[in-house]
């Protein structure tokens, strides 16, 4: 079983790695990688714990292998923050309480960015269908929801 | 296990030819939930998403071309066929969360052949024909014809879908799909239904394509659904009568995600909702 | 120095504020690390073999092909465990089957390997010879006497002879003449409701990473809801000296109730002995489901009887719950908090503990309340709904206040029941107008709420600032609550204290993280310590002074004279009298280990719209709003969170959440597909009103406020449903199939 040379672009650096054919990309990310800040939480696509960004898509790392992700360009929450800045929808959900656990949180994060960047201004309908493949068990939603739009709303006063 | 990823249609068909076992990856959105649940065991994994055209949605014929490899979030993105096709494009839509739409396909979930998929009873409404390469060479199949029941398709060892062609839209025509599911998403639908229908100058149903899913092995054309509207406008006995065709050509189990009698019911609310929306559609209005 | 709480109220500077949480940076970096996210080196993977049948006795378990596995480092099966002390038995069986395996997804062995893979081949090998045995999973049917048995001589002698062995124990709770008080009533309405089997579905699976020495030092990471509970626990099945057992609390990804118990852990430990090697498990989704520990489904009869005006003449309700394969169904605290909102002269519960072929109950925030209220609160609703009475105002009249004397015994101090029904009623919620098939629900809920045994320490560091250790895991934001109470008591900004989770090596026994106690009991014992601390600083500012310590008060983070007579001194601050300690005796830090008590029980009032289509039988909540009593919001945004996430639980047990067993005994939805808790669409945001009725028993009136918010919902949303729907529902979950049956029945 020889494992496969893939040459990818993470967070902005250019990543090699070795994988098993099996390895998902949600593998390759903890496990080979050490970037544990995508979380697993199913393994079947119907959390969103381990969503990232593959090519500016969003998607589940744990539906993807690790070997798809040949000279693609993936994005997770450790590439959020930039520097010691972190994202405004990074500091809102500190300041608004949008987080009890923080288990859910990574994929949420990576997930609302991928909207804002889609849809600057989104209702709360929008934001509640995109975010509906992210399960969240504390907070019932409402915080979250209401730190998208407000990051939302900041961000477009902002530009 | 081993992973291909070849770059052409040949070399795909060579590389599945030599091996038995092998699984065809496109979105991997089924695939992968398979093969972490240990169903499935595959010694080779072909990835067709390196393919020329597998990622590319053409016009042709009046229509689009759909590859296998397109994702849902693509196709909904894709004006063209939001306007020709809306009831298709939300139905893929609905597969999974926004996180599957970047991946998922209609070939894929075509191929996955859940009586369940919910792109499929819209695709057959919309009359919509699978492109098929093997090592026989190329073949079209109406994509009805693909699912042979749960799990199971007609696609012969060493075939894979390489696109879906979805025909040109009629004058005065318009699709439209609905499911019902227990939650507002991430649900497996407990019934969907597919209408696609086409209108004369005077509201009059010309032409109409009814499907099922998710109340039977396989999805169901409903053509005693179709018959019940036809020549007729879509007023309220024209679509009792369709209601009653569908819950009538329902042949749905009892499971953990609903029962009989619930699917018989609802497979007749939701193509009397479906048809009123893609009657509206036909004449133009935003539905 | 003098300490004194009443001398006037309290003017909070820093409790009552919404200042950001000492984690969140980690948190939403990605950095912060939970359970499966710890490595060592040259660690294992460990992988568990589970029953793939309901009910089996294991005849011979063959491992040894396992064993010859290249890169299989350890197999472990029941027999390796000997023999352990009772108080750990049953979870001794739990973790690993014994002579029988009782449910689906029953541990019967476990490996530890290379890789993954090798330790999922190396499961394949091992070979159990089951004798498949007769099965039963419903409650109703295993109380049945010709009932397959699961145990036999675990009955209690509170059932009766001739009761199947599957009924382990009854209990009776209430006062007064159930029979007089029906006499009196105008209506007497006899229902019976059912519940189904819930998990708690936090999106973190169990994890651990064991690490065990020849010389029975063992290490332990693992995300749990009490480490010590974790320690005290793995100690007592592996036959180690608790002391020699140091583990460790990574974050962790919720946990309601569901982690206060191990599963993984001692099979790590026995893996990492065997082996010698670190020994990482990690559950999947579906051994989650399987294999932990969801809550009981339950069958409750109850029989109510009311005046015309609204009055309960008497309550009586008939519980029984299924636990899983072992003793211990929450069915005793749904028995005695069922009617506890109320003031009754006549009330009476039953309760029986039945065991079932379905996984061990594990406790689910108010483990059993939820259940009862859902049959109490809707019989109430329709007794209420039948007289054309508002069904806010017969709980008003019928309402437990301050020495009442409780369904379950006690009678009550000042409570906040009245206070979140007043509130309700006065809300704008009450008076919406409502369009075409909807309908609006009301209920109420009770949690009795705990406090238990606490450590906690606070350092001051050389430069002023402070530390706290405590040994609470932290599951949704206590590290705030208690650098806000230290900050407060110490009076010092926020931002000059920093609060860490300590491991068992660090801190003396801490009760687990459950019974909303945290606020509550390490709270107040982070307070006592840091009066702690400021005594001695007032000591220490004495000495310097050369004046007597009873002469110093501590004001705004600085020693101060007491008064004109005490001497002309300026104030001492904190950095102060830090920067010079090691001349004036030494580091300074305070501690406080205590029992707490006075926990100070929890109501709130739910208030639910929905509307429910009529040809599918779907229901959509339209509005939702909590009212609840918190004696004190140390921090408002994460007490309304918790009103909130409960609300949504609930949601989910009333609307869709179920666990679904097939004739077959076996798990059929044992995954976030078809377990459906509430996805963000299903939901409208949740309002919350926080009632602040102190708690006696806590310095600063704090009570927990964790648990209580999940048990009025399933009444609440069945309350709404049913009048959306125009027909009573009686059993959840309200799934599309059951409303629509239910219409199409009862139309």
């Amino acid at each position: 079983m020889s494992r496969i040379h893939v040459t990818t672009k993470i967070n902005g650096d250019a990543t090699e790695f070795l994988c098993e054919a099996e390895a998902t990309l949600l593998d390759v990310l903890r496990d080979e990688l050490g970037l544990t800040g995508t979380k697993e939480g199913c393994g079947t696509g119907d959390c969103g714990a381990c969503s990232v960004t593959v090519d500016g898509r969003l998607v589940c790392s744990c539906l993807m292998l690790g070997a798809e992700a040949e000279g693609c360009e993936i994005t997770t929450i450790e590439g959020m923050a930039a520097g010691d800045q972190l994202h405004p929808l990074q500091k809102k959900f500190i300041e608004m309480a949008a987080l009890q656990c923080g288990i859910c949180t990574p994929g949420i994060l990576v997930a609302a960015k991928s909207l804002l960047e889609r849809n600057p201004d989104p209702s709360e309908e929008e934001v509640r269908y995109w975010l509906a493949g992210n399960l969240c068990r504390c907070t019932g939603y409402d915080k979250i929801i209401r730190a998208v739009l407000d990051t939302a709303a900041d961000m477009r006063r902002a530009s | 296990m081993r992973y291909e990823a070849p770059s052409s249609v040949e070399d795909a068909v060579a590389t599945l030819a030599g091996a038995p076992g092998a699984h065809v990856l496109a979105g991997g959105t089924d695939l992968l939930v398979r093969l972490r649940s240990e169903m499935i065991e595959p010694d080779l994994i072909v990835d067709i998403k390196r393919i020329k055209g597998m990622r590319e949605i053409a016009p042709e014929a009046g229509g689009w071309r759909i590859g296998a490899a397109v994702s849902g979030a693509e196709i909904g993105e894709h004006e063209g066929l939001r306007a020709d096709w809306p009831g298709v494009v939300e139905a893929a839509g609905l597969i999974g969360s926004t996180q599957v739409q970047g991946r998922a396909t209609l070939a894929g979930n075509l191929c996955n052949a859940s009586p369940a998929a919910d792109s499929v009873p819209a695709m057959v409404a919309a009359g919509a024909v699978a492109r098929i390469v093997g090592p026989e060479g190329t073949r079209d199949l109406a994509v009805i014809d693909v699912p042979k029941g749960p799990g199971k398709t007609a696609l012969a060892r060493g075939e894979f879908i390489a696109s879906i062609l979805l025909p040109a839209k009629a004058p005065r025509s318009g699709d439209a799909y609905l499911r019902f599911i227990p939650r507002t998403e991430m649900d497996i639908a407990v019934v969907g239904c597919g209408v696609s229908l086409s209108l004369d100058e005077e509201g009059r149903v010309t032409a109409a394509r009814v499907a099922l899913g998710a109340v039977g092995p396989k999805v169901i054309l409903v053509d005693a659904a179709a018959e019940a509207i036809m020549g007729r406008a879509l007023d309220e006995a024209a679509l009792s009568d369709l209601a009653a065709a569908c819950s009538k050509a329902a042949t749905p189990i009892d499971d953990k995600r609903g029962t009989v009698a619930f699917r018989r019911h609802v497979a007749g609310v939701l193509a009397r909702r479906a048809a009123v929306i893609a009657g509206a559609r036909a004449k133009g209005e935003q539905a | 120095m003098a300490l004194d709480d009443s001398k006037k109220p309290r003017v909070f500077k820093v409790v009552g504020t919404r200042p950001d949480r000492p984690d969140g940076i980690d948190k939403v970096t990605g950095r912060a690390r939970f359970g499966a996210d710890m490595v060592a080196p040259g660690m294992l993977t460990g992988r568990i073999l589970r029953s793939p049948h309901a009910h089996a006795r294991i005849k011979r378990i063959d491992t040894s092909k396992a064993e010859a596995l290249a890169g299989v480092k350890a197999v472990v099966t029941r027999a390796d465990f000997g023999t352990v002390p009772d108080h750990v038995a049953v979870i001794m069986e739990n973790c690993m089957a014994g002579e029988k395996a009782l449910y689906d997804g029953h541990a019967i062995a476990a490996v530890a390997a290379i890789s993954p893979a090798v330790a999922r081949q190396a499961l394949r090998l091992i070979e159990v010879d089951y004798e498949v045995l007769p099965h039963v999973t419903d409650v109703d049917e295993a109380m049945k006497p010709d009932a397959p048995v699961l145990h036999e001589g675990r009955q209690e002698e509170t059932v009766p002879p001739g009761m199947s062995q599957n009924v382990i124990a009854r209990a009776e709770f209430g006062h007064g003449d159930i029979e007089a008080g029906l006499a009196k009533a105008d209506r007497v309405l006899e229902r019976t409701y059912r519940t189904a089997a819930t998990h708690q579905g936090y999106i973190e699976p169990h994890a651990c990473l064991a690490t065990m020495g020849a010389d029975g030092q063992g290490d332990l990471w693992v995300c749990t809801q009490g480490h010590y509970m974790v320690r005290n626990t793995c100690a007592a099945i592996l036959g180690l000296e608790q002391g020699q057992l140091r583990v460790t609390a990574s974050e962790i990804g919720g946990g309601f109730g569901g982690k206060t118990t191990v599963f993984l852990e001692p099979v790590a430990l026995m893996l990492a002995r065997k082996s010698g090697r670190p020994v990482k498990m990690v559950m999947s989704r579906s051994e989650v489901l399987r294999a932990t520990g969801p809550t009981a489904s339950t069958s409750i009869d109850v029989k109510i009887g009311m005046t015309k005006e609204g009055r309960i003449t008497a309550g009586f309700a008939e519980l029984r719950y299924q636990g899983g394969a072992w003793p211990g169904s929450p069915v005793n605290m749904g028995a005695m908090s069922g009617f506890a909102p109320y003031d009754l002269e006549n009330v009476k519960t039953v309760g029986w503990d039945v065991v079932t072929n379905r996984p061990k109950a594990a406790a689910y925030r108010a483990p059993g309340a939820p259940m009862a209220a859902f049959a109490i609160e809707s019989a109430i609703d329709e007794l209420a709904r039948g007289f054309g009475l508002d069904p806010l105002a017969v709980r008003l009249m019928n309402a437990a206040d301050k020495g009442t004397k409780s369904s379950y015994g006690p009678t009550y101090p000042a409570i906040g029941l009245k206070a979140t029904l007043e509130a309700a009623k006065a809300h704008p919620h009450w008076t919406a107008p409502l369009g075409k098939h909807q309908g609006r629900g009301v209920a109420c809920g009770f949690w009795f709420n705990f406090g238990g045994d606490t450590c906690v320490s606070l350092n001051i560091t050389p430069d002023g600032t402070v530390t706290v250790s405590e040994g609470n895991p932290d599951i949704g934001g206590s590290r705030a609550s208690m650098t806000m109470m230290a900050a407060e008591e110490l009076g010092i900004p926020y931002d000059q204290v920093r609060t860490v989770i300590a491991d068992t090596g660090s801190l003396g026994q801490n009760e687990v993280t459950h019974g909303s106690r945290v606020t509550f009991a390490v709270g107040l014992a982070t307070i006592e310590a840091a009066r702690s601390a400021k005594r001695e600083m007032c000591r220490r500012a004495a000495k310097i002074w050369g004046i007597d310590e009873e002469a110093v008060d501590w004001e705004d983070g600085a020693a101060r004279p007491a008064g004109p007579n005490a001497g002309k001194f300026p104030p001492m601050t904190i950095k102060e009298i830090a920067a010079v300690a090691s001349k004036t005796g030494g580091p300074i830090a305070g501690h406080h280990e205590v029992t707490a008590q006075g926990a100070g029980v929890s109501f709130a009032t739910h208030m639910a719209d929905v509307e429910v289509d009529p040809e599918t039988g779907a229901t959509k909540i339209l509005r939702y709003t909590v009212f609840q009593d918190a004696g004190k919001a140390v921090h408002p945004s994460y007490v309304e969170g918790q009103f909130q996430g409960g609300a949504a639980q609930g949601i989910g047990w009333a609307l869709n959440e179920e666990y679904i067993y097939g004739e077959d005994g076996i798990l059929q939805n044992a995954g976030f597909l078809d377990y459906r808790i509430p996805v963000a669409s299903d939901l409208p945001m949740i309002d919350t009103v926080i009632l602040e009725i102190p708690n006696p028993g806590h310095p600063y009136g704090v009570r927990g406020v964790g648990e209580t918010s999940i048990v009025p919902p399933l009444a609440a949303v069945a309350n709404a449903v049913s009048a959306a729907a125009g027909v009573r529902m009686v059993q959840l979950p309200m799934s599309p199939p059951r409303v629509l049956a239910a219409i199409q029945a009862g139309g």
